[in-house]
């Protein structure tokens, strides 16, 4: 008997099928953090989208995320999920001819939502336009940067999330992690979303922003009144926008979003659009109001007015 | 080709207007329209009885009043009769020398001076134009009196800030807090930093 012969004998028999499985198997194994492994991470794993969770689900979810969160900023933070109040559909309103294009209201959104501050992400771009070509985008300048403004023949638009009724991000999300909530506020849960990009590739005002590294946020400037859907310290590889600072109006009585109170000119307005004595109300009924790409029928409740 | 009797009409027409016109202090009622704040014409019926009542000044219905911040003084600047209370108006028209020499007028200064807003007689008081002395937390209504579209907007909360609750107790900012009454045009600021350009974050 040759040594060959011998060998093929003892050889262990590998058939497609078993391949197949084991390989499934090995990386499975692979993926799991095994290393850190601790119950956290399982629930994590395992988490349910938002709007399937149970409350027992949910307060699971929210004492883990409080537990992670106050261990990583040395802190204790709150993660609220409260609902939206039953009547309010909200709008919000700016006046461009009162914006003198001072940021201010940027920010004060990146402190009050914990926006990254390295790599840079801001909800809120201010566009310097020339007076000449009236609102015209293709103009626009972002990066303007003078002593004082405003500056001499120019006006300044902010760009957010316009909060549509119709939004075109919602539809293309693979995996239905980002929705129209009833009170109007289109919001993300960061624990569901896989990081496609899509609905930034959807958005037609720029308004959806990705993490591209872990987002860094000074640990004494964490604001630590949070919200699940809204300003929560956000993982590597989600995108995250603008909520009308979901934190902020859904309370009873509800404050003003930050870039509202911050103002310096008194440019933005905020309020419910199904309260006929609410300000937003008045303006839309008696202001010349405009929505950014009409055309495109995304039924923006950011109203633009003179 | 048949010509219409464009002049018989005509003179109906004029009769009509003569009897519209020439009617002196109809006692009939009167139409007052005005649209709502959803844009419908309402139309009221008023007897001339009514519509006097309406005009009379005195029968005005009293300003609203709307809770306001303190007015921003300068630091020891009010109440004002503490030193002008033992001083003789001076109601000539001048150049002020000794005091308050800071203020420079550059609000239609060619049209008014200090006496026409503030009150010779009691200075910890405005003065409206119709003699009516107010408070300096009620300073819109002085304000108001010439630039009633920015006061109409500002009552609503469409002109100016407003702080506190989008659904509970609101905050309004009085004129002054945003606008120099001798000076008013909002004053330029430094922006904050430019977003980073993703050229140079890469």
């Amino acid at each position: 008997m040759s040594d060959q012969k011998i060998q093929h004998d003892n050889a262990f028999k590998l058939t497609r099928r078993k391949a197949i499985k084991g390989l499934a198997a090995g990386f499975g194994a692979l993926a799991l953090p095994v290393s850190t492994a601790s119950a956290s991470v399982w629930e994590a794993f395992f988490q349910k989208n938002f709007r399937e969770m149970s409350k027992e689900d949910l307060k699971n979810v929210l004492a883990r995320l409080e537990k992670g969160y106050s261990e990583e900023y040395g802190k204790p933070i709150k993660v609220k999920v409260t609902p939206p109040i039953e009547g309010v559909k909200y709008g919000y309103g700016l006046d461009l001819s009162r914006c003198i294009g001072c940021r201010r209201c940027v920010y004060a959104c990146v402190g009050e939502n914990n926006q990254s501050r390295d790599p840079q992400i801001q909800w809120i771009r201010v566009v310097q336009l020339d007076k000449e070509k009236g609102t015209d985008l293709t103009e626009a300048e972002h990066y303007y940067n003078p002593k004082t403004v405003p500056e001499e023949g120019h006006s300044y638009m902010p760009i957010q999330c316009q909060q549509c009724e119709n939004p075109p991000c919602t539809k293309v999300c693979p995996v239905q992690a980002t929705w129209k909530e009833p009170d109007g506020i289109v919001v993300v849960d960061y624990n569901w979303c896989i990081g496609c990009r899509y609905c930034m590739a959807a958005c037609p005002y720029g308004a959806r922003h990705f993490n591209w590294s872990k987002p860094q946020v000074p640990a004494k400037e964490i604001n630590p009144d949070t919200h699940y859907l809204g300003n929560r310290p956000r993982p590597i590889g989600v995108v995250e926008k603008c909520t009308f600072c979901i934190q902020r109006t859904r309370e009873q009585p509800g404050r003003y979003p930050a870039c509202e109170e911050i103002c310096p000119v008194g440019a933005r307005k905020f309020g419910n659009m199904l309260d006929p004595e609410s300000e937003i109300r008045y303006l839309i009924e008696n202001k010349r109001v405009f929505i950014l790409k009409e055309d495109l029928n995304t039924q923006p409740k950011f109203f633009y007015f003179y | 080709m048949s010509r219409r009797p464009v002049f018989p009409v005509l003179l109906a027409l004029m009769a009509g207007l003569v009897t519209l016109v020439g009617v002196p202090n109809s006692t009939k009622a009167k139409q007052v329209k005005h649209f709502d704040r959803s844009g419908n014409l309402v139309i009221e019926e008023k007897t001339a009885a009514e519509m006097i009542h309406l005009y009379s000044i005195k029968n005005r219905k009293p300003a609203e009043s709307f809770p306001t911040p303190s007015p921003p003084f300068s630091e020891g600047i009010f109440p004002c009769s503490e030193c002008h209370a033992d001083m003789e108006p001076n109601l000539k028209r001048r150049q002020l020398e000794y005091m308050h020499t800071d203020i420079v007028l550059n609000h239609a200064e060619g049209q008014r001076w200090c006496l026409d807003c503030h009150n010779p007689n009691d200075r910890d008081k405005l003065r409206l134009v119709s003699g009516e002395l107010i408070e300096f937390t009620e300073s819109y209504r002085l304000c108001g009196q010439c630039h009633g579209d920015k006061y109409r907007d500002w009552k609503v909360g469409i002109h100016g800030k407003r702080t506190g609750y989008w659904n509970g107790d609101k905050q309004y900012l009085l004129c002054p807090s945003c606008h120099n009454p001798h000076d008013p045009k909002f004053k330029p600021l430094a922006p904050m930093p430019p977003p980073v350009r993703p050229d140079a974050a890469r």
